[in-house]
């Protein structure tokens, strides 16, 4: 789950990290009055959007198309300039690198003081899956493409990894300190930042914090002036405020729909949409489609116990998107009954008259009394022995490879 | 022989008393599972009826290990207490023992959670850990075996193929296309979806190449991380038995969660196309359709003088 930049910085702010004083606004009047109350004469008018590369970003009107500003975050010399930019930001939609060609429409807005950047370093706070602990990565090359500076100059990176059971340790926040070439009051600063954005880390149960740039002030202040800032969903149930802090227009509607019932559903650009059991599974079942020249509208689970109802669901939520011209159900019964889904598969294609091809592949537990049912049934069920006939047919019925 | 399980190993259940855990107590004794008791804090004393027959239940794995010398645990405790129960069954498999088999079905367990279980876990070298968000580990033997996990029992019979794999119902898959062309098991291994786990790719294949029973092995990954390319590097160099595998997820976008917690595609990196790369690169064969595992397996037996 992700969070905006504004709700991020908060959060620093109260774990004790040096933040900006900023106005979170959804209009162009909070915009204007947050200028004043800030005080600053600088000030930069950032779009709050659940992805990056906003700073390069561009913002094109939602009903035209057209082009209305070349970047999503500006920096403001005047009161004017903070009304153009809002006015350009709110209500538009800002493309960048990491929102596809669709883009997202802008509802938040964030006004931020300015301050006197001296340097502009990067820091992660991440889980390494490989070492299977958290990972601190710091460079001095803040303000730019990460992965870009792995690639060219990986010795400007810096990683340390803190051991789960003794914490970040006094010797790990120096020695990165050092290796920034921080010094002095800096270098205390950063130490202390850096020790409330592991606490937080941990006590938040963040999967991602980024800060890039974090930066060193000219008075040897340290300060971040981004934040992205991920959970890790699993760790919901212990996070009462996740709630408040979550933005469902961020958020696929569809997506949530299905996680709501049990279901985890991606939705995708293909024709065929899918119904698996089991995650590798349902992967592997997009993956034969395109194999034999189809392409997958979803990605659709159903887990492990599903009953008549879920997938009912699932079939509804299938069918909600109007690029599905065939639907292939692939299950392999373990703790899930064959049979059990060929009534669920049944009762589902009657209640919404289903009216598109249907191959259904049923293996494991029950499949014979399984494939009994679907044979019994006078609907148009496509039956199919394995995953490469399944998917063959489905291709084939919805008039050949794409 | 097999790996880690023995077809009599004896194995306790945490969170017997539970919906979950009752549920597949009861298939695992079905299927010939040597199941010697359960755990549940608070229901120590009571019983739980498994196939007809009553099973001990203990307040504690200390207890529960103590008086019945159990060669292995598995844990059917709901995502917030899961964490916790992997330490406490390796503790007390690490205090009285020095060894012992931890095995966790839970999904959902937060990932600092796992991050702490799997550093506890390490600190106590005779204790194995296994999974979470695994279908477990399965022994087929020659009349029943040791089921510790979800996996269907009837789909397995005891063979000389070992499987590894980070999916459930994709390693049911593999089992089926190894029954297909009339091979057996010796050991299934699902080592789970989640960023962070216990036992890992290299860990397994290492126990297959060291046993005696196993001839063959599948390896079964998915998206995500970089598990697949350091276990295909180290197979490269360690392994002589023949190895097929699969790779789910070549049509995964990037930076979308594909149902397990583990398997995203993020930064470009983890994608099915860089380890399908690094499987061949290491001469392990691959199946680009999971109905052809059957196929390919058959071909490297035969490659191999097994058939």
């Amino acid at each position: 789950m992700n969070i905006h930049e504004y709700q991020g910085k908060a959060l620093l702010k109260a774990h004790g990290v040096p933040v900006l004083e900023g106005v979170h606004c959804t209009t162009v009047d909070q915009a204007l009055a947050a200028y004043d109350q800030l005080g600053s004469k600088v000030v930069a008018v950032k779009s709050q959007i659940h992805a990056g590369g906003r700073g390069k970003g561009n913002l094109y009107a939602p009903d035209t198309g057209d082009l209305v500003m070349e970047g999503g975050v500006k920096i403001a010399f005047a009161k004017d300039e903070v009304e153009t930019y809002a006015t350009n930001i709110l209500g538009n939609v800002l493309v960048t690198i990491q929102t596809g060609a669709d883009g997202k429409l802008v509802r938040n807005l964030y006004v931020e003081a300015g301050c006197d950047i001296a340097h502009e370093y990067y820091l992660a706070i991440l889980v390494d899956r490989e070492n299977k602990s958290v990972l601190i990565m710091a460079s001095t090359e803040g303000g730019m493409d990460i992965e870009h500076v792995a690639e060219t100059t990986p010795e400007k990176i810096h990683k340390i990894s803190v051991d789960p059971n003794a914490g970040l340790l006094g010797y790990q926040k120096r020695d990165l300190g050092l290796a920034l070439g921080l010094s002095g009051g800096a270098h205390k600063a950063f130490a202390k930042a850096l020790s409330s954005m592991y606490e937080m880390f941990v006590s938040s149960d963040c999967s991602m914090l980024e800060i890039n740039p974090l930066v060193r002030t000219a008075d040897d202040g340290i300060v971040a002036l981004d934040a992205k800032v991920s959970f890790d969903e699993n760790a919901e149930f212990r996070h009462k405020n996740w709630d408040d802090l979550r933005d469902l227009s961020e958020e696929e509607e569809v997506e949530i729909r299905a996680k709501e019932t049990g279901l985890s559903y991606v939705k995708l650009d293909g024709n065929i949409g899918c119904l698996v059991n089991g995650a590798g599974l349902a992967m592997a079942t997009m993956d034969v489609i395109k194999l034999y020249g189809g392409e997958p509208a979803n990605f659709l689970d159903v887990g492990g116990g599903a009953n008549e109802e879920q997938v009912k669901t699932a079939f509804s939520i299938i069918l909600e998107d109007p690029n599905v011209k065939g639907i292939l159900v692939n299950i392999f019964g373990g703790i899930m009954r064959c049979d059990i889904i060929a009534r669920g598969v049944i009762a589902a294609t009657e209640a919404l008259s289903l009216d598109v091809p249907l191959v259904v592949r049923l293996a494991g537990t029950n499949v014979d009394e399984g494939k009994a049912i679907l044979a019994a049934s006078t609907l148009n069920i496509h039956p199919a022995d394995d995953l490469a006939e399944g998917a063959q047919k489905i291709v084939e019925l919805i008039g050949g490879a794409a | 022989m097999a790996i880690w399980i023995e077809e009599d190993a004896k194995v306790l259940v945490q969170g017997i008393t539970g919906k979950q855990g009752m549920f597949h107590a009861d298939k695992m004794v079905e299927y010939g599972t040597n199941i010697v008791g359960g755990c549940t804090p608070g229901k120590g004393g009571q019983t739980v009826d498994l196939q007809g027959q009553a099973y001990p239940v203990w307040n504690s794995m200390f207890e529960a290990i103590k008086a019945t010398d159990a060669d292995a645990t598995v844990i059917y405790v709901p995502p917030p207490f899961a964490g916790e129960a992997i330490m406490e069954a390796a503790d007390a498999f690490d205090t009285i023992k020095g060894e012992g088999v931890v095995v966790c079905i839970t999904e959902g367990i937060p990932t600092l959670d796992m991050v702490k279980a799997v550093a506890f876990v390490e600190n106590r070298p005779g204790v194995r850990l296994i999974g979470p968000n695994c279908p477990g580990i399965i022994t087929p033997g020659e009349k029943g075996g040791a089921k510790i996990g979800i996996m269907p029992g009837h789909i397995h019979a005891k063979g000389r193929i070992g499987i590894v794999s980070k999916s459930g119902t994709l390693t049911y898959e593999a089992v089926a296309q190894t029954m297909s062309i009339d091979e057996g098991q010796s050991t299934c291994v699902g080592i789970g979806g989640d960023p962070v786990n216990g036992t890992g790719f290299i860990e397994c294949l290492a126990a297959f190449e060291a046993d005696p029973q196993t001839e063959a092995i599948v390896m079964i990954g998915e998206i995500g991380g970089n598990a697949e390319q350091e276990a295909a590097a180290w197979a490269a160099e360690n392994v002589t038995k023949p190895i097929v595998g699969f790779v789910a997820g070549a049509t995964a976008p990037p930076g979308k969660r594909m149902g397990h917690a583990g398997a995203i595609i993020s930064g470009g990196k983890g994608t099915a196309e860089e380890k399908f790369a690094a499987f061949e690169a290491a001469g392990i064969a691959c199946a680009k359709d999971p109905s052809e595992l059957g196929a390919v397996l058959l071909q490297s037996l035969k490659a191999a003088g097994l058939r």
